[in-house]
């Protein structure tokens, strides 16, 4: 199953939008990473590597971002990792938490990363005034 | 002349040392056209910066550089952290293993440094970004150190065509990080990341020149 890292300026947005996924995927390994290293808003790329290693393991990762720096910190994390690592995570340029939600059901029912990612990204073009 | 180990020490405290005195005049410039944190985050980066230097102020150049460059990527916070981390990773690829920096050492170290944040940032000149203080300092580097002129000229001839760069920022449209939401706003504004990259340039020369 793959993986989504969820990665926003502030933790307690991250882990917010971790939970309204976590509802639509509850096997699905998310993890929530944000703020500096000491607690203020931002991004760190060692914390967000970690967070991409804690769930290496799964069959790729996707990761969602939200502004700014959140962008660069995340591609500095991704080439940290290790060579085979790298190949199964992927950035997405997807809204945050509509991709988060989308993502969770995709990687539930057991889709490729590629397939997650694409579904994620179009997300962003959903009718949300129905 | 040459640049000894303690010299590169010193020049990091003095980096350190800019970036704390001024921490709310960055902030203040990116209140106009961004979030308001630079020199926060500048100041929380070079703060760790100093925190991990100790241990290795013995080592080689290039070690105590890339120690720089690892305190700015975790501790900083916003887009300056990978941006100036690249830069400083860069400068301790090109000192890897020197005890002692020449004049063409550092030019090639201010060079690499450039490359490394125009890759990362993705950025060109006239966005609006510290590209635009950086980009003309090293090209007025190379220009003097090809005229024979030696280390501390070299560097002044970086330091003032940065703060060329840094001023003429001021009418441009930002076109990179979270200024660029601000559109035509943006203009009327110095750019934050040019200023904190001419002012760790002139770090750098007043240590060479006290």
């Amino acid at each position: 199953m793959v993986g989504i890292v969820i990665i926003s300026h502030s933790l307690k947005a991250a882990e917010g939008i971790k939970e309204i996924a976590q509802q639509m995927g509850r096997e699905v390994p998310i993890v929530a990473v944000g703020g500096t290293e000491d607690g203020d808003l931002g991004t760190d790329p060692l914390a967000i590597k970690e967070a991409i290693e804690s769930i290496g393991e799964t069959d790729g990762v996707l990761l969602l971002v939200d502004l700014g720096s959140a962008v660069m910190n995340t591609q500095l994390a991704i080439d940290m990792l290790q060579d085979e690592l790298q190949k199964r995570v992927v950035l997405c340029n997807a809204p945050i938490l509509e991709g988060a939600v989308v993502a969770a059901v995709e990687a539930a029912m057991g889709h490729t990363l590629a397939q997650v990612k694409r579904a994620a990204e179009e997300a962003g073009q959903m009718e949300k005034l129905l | 002349m040459k640049v000894n180990r303690d010299q590169v020490v010193a020049m990091i405290e003095e980096m350190a040392a800019a970036m704390a005195q001024n921490k709310e005049y960055l902030t203040e410039l990116d209140s106009a056209i961004g979030d308001a944190d630079h020199g926060i985050n500048m100041d929380r980066g070079f703060r760790k910066v100093l925190e991990k230097l100790p241990p290795v102020a013995d080592k080689d150049i290039g070690t105590i550089f890339k120690n720089v460059a690892m305190s700015l990527i975790s501790a900083v916070g916003g887009a300056a952290g990978p941006l100036y981390g690249t830069f400083f990773m860069q400068f301790g690829k090109i000192a890897a293993g020197k005890e002692e920096l020449t004049a063409s050492d550092i030019g090639a170290m201010l060079a690499a440094g450039l490359e490394g944040i125009k890759q990362r940032g993705k950025a060109v000149v006239g966005e609006k970004t510290m590209v635009d203080a950086l980009e003309p300092a090293v090209e007025a580097y190379s220009a003097a150190a090809d005229a024979g002129k030696d280390l501390v000229e070299c560097l002044r001839a970086a330091v003032a065509a940065a703060e060329d760069g840094k001023k003429a920022t001021i009418p441009l449209v930002a076109k990179k990080g979270r200024a660029h939401y601000l559109g035509e706003r943006s203009v009327g504004h110095q750019d934050p990341g040019a200023t904190s990259a001419e002012l760790l340039l002139r770090a750098m020369l007043k240590v060479l020149e006290s």
